[in-house]
């Protein structure tokens, strides 16, 4: 099974039958098409192509040559899919939200919020200092970075402070609550990575039934 | 929040009674209980009054709540429920109260004859 090209619209929430509230997070499935085949004896790997969006108003040289050896029209990016070599896709083929299920598991990647030159707290949730009890200038800081003499030097791998976020991420096994065929839209239990509008890979969950 | 009220406004409920803070009202909560009988577990429903002053109403398309509040065998009680639950199965305003806050928080440290709220003229 492939894979869909999302946009992340923003969290709600939805009340179950039950009356339990549920989180969810919004995805409005781009229009994803397969745009090529990636074969194991030709690229040593077997995975779709598929082209999402609407094409920006400049699409370069050599993408146009990339669209039209397929016979496709240019869209606005790629992603590729890793299935296995019997998957049958068609090029051209469109895909939608018809190709899962609701309460099936899903994964979803996406490039996370950048947060720039973060501290230590902030990045790796260290517990930072005192705010009193004569505690001076060292409220956020990280504490030791090891020991002395010996060894004498940092640990490669401290945890230290540096840029955080702006990275791609996964979630795993998000279960999807509803489909809305008709908006192509899904409903994910849970929070997905990225900013509002951000771009989103869907894909069905590798592990978990 | 707005721009994602299409996905829920299946689940916004028409039939809530218009209400604000000083209001004393009367919802019905439906409430699950769980028998077990010789045939297994049992799922019962069955409704449950609770009425009190509402202290705060917090408006937010679906996620929109109320506070109530209530002194049970003089012990305050206040209850949180979502505006839009399916559990409500009715909210029936049962009083106009008159007061000049949004949140009436500051019932909380009063008590008996000082907790009263004037009544309002609808």
């Amino acid at each position: 099974m492939s894979g869909l090209i999302a946009r992340k619209a923003g969290m709600t929430q939805i009340f179950a039958e039950d009356g339990t509230v549920v989180p969810v997070t919004v995805l409005n499935i781009e229009v994803c098409k397969v745009i090529s085949k990636r074969t194991a004896e030709r690229d040593g790997y077997d995975a779709v192509q598929v082209g999402f969006g609407k094409a920006k108003r400049s699409v370069t040289r050599a993408m146009q040559g990339h669209y039209s050896k397929q016979g496709q029209e240019p869209m606005l990016g790629l992603r590729e899919f890793r299935m296995g070599g019997d998957a049958s896709f068609e090029l051209g083929q469109a895909l939608d939200s018809s190709m899962f299920a609701v309460g099936q598991k899903i994964d979803v990647s996406a490039t996370s919020k950048g947060r720039g030159f973060a501290g230590v707290m902030k990045r790796y949730d260290f517990g930072g200092g005192r705010a009193t009890h004569g505690a001076e200038k060292t409220h956020r800081q990280m504490g030791s970075t090891g020991q002395c003499q010996w060894p004498g030097r940092v640990f490669p791998g401290k945890k230290m402070p540096g840029h955080y976020g702006a990275e791609r991420k996964t979630v795993q096994n998000l279960e999807i609550v509803r489909i809305d065929s008709e908006q192509n839209r899904i409903l994910v239990r849970g929070a997905v990575p990225g900013a509002k509008n951000g771009i989103v890979e869907v894909r069905p969950a590798v592990k978990g039934a | 929040m707005r721009a994602l009220d299409d996905v829920t406004s299946d689940q916004i409920r028409g039939d809530i009674p218009s209400f604000r803070e000083g209001d004393t009202v009367r919802v019905n909560v439906r409430v699950v209980d769980f028998k077990e009988t010789k045939k297994g577990v049992e799922r019962r429903e069955r409704l449950q009054a609770y009425e009190g002053v509402v202290i705060a109403r917090h408006n937010k398309g679906i996620s929109s709540s109320f506070t109530v509040r209530k002194i049970s065998n003089g012990v305050g009680v206040e209850r949180v429920f979502p505006l839009h639950s399916p559990m409500l199965e009715s909210i029936a305003v049962t009083r106009n109260g008159r007061v000049r806050r949004a949140k009436l928080y500051y019932l909380r440290d009063l008590r008996g004859k000082a907790a009263r709220i004037r009544e309002r003229r609808v």
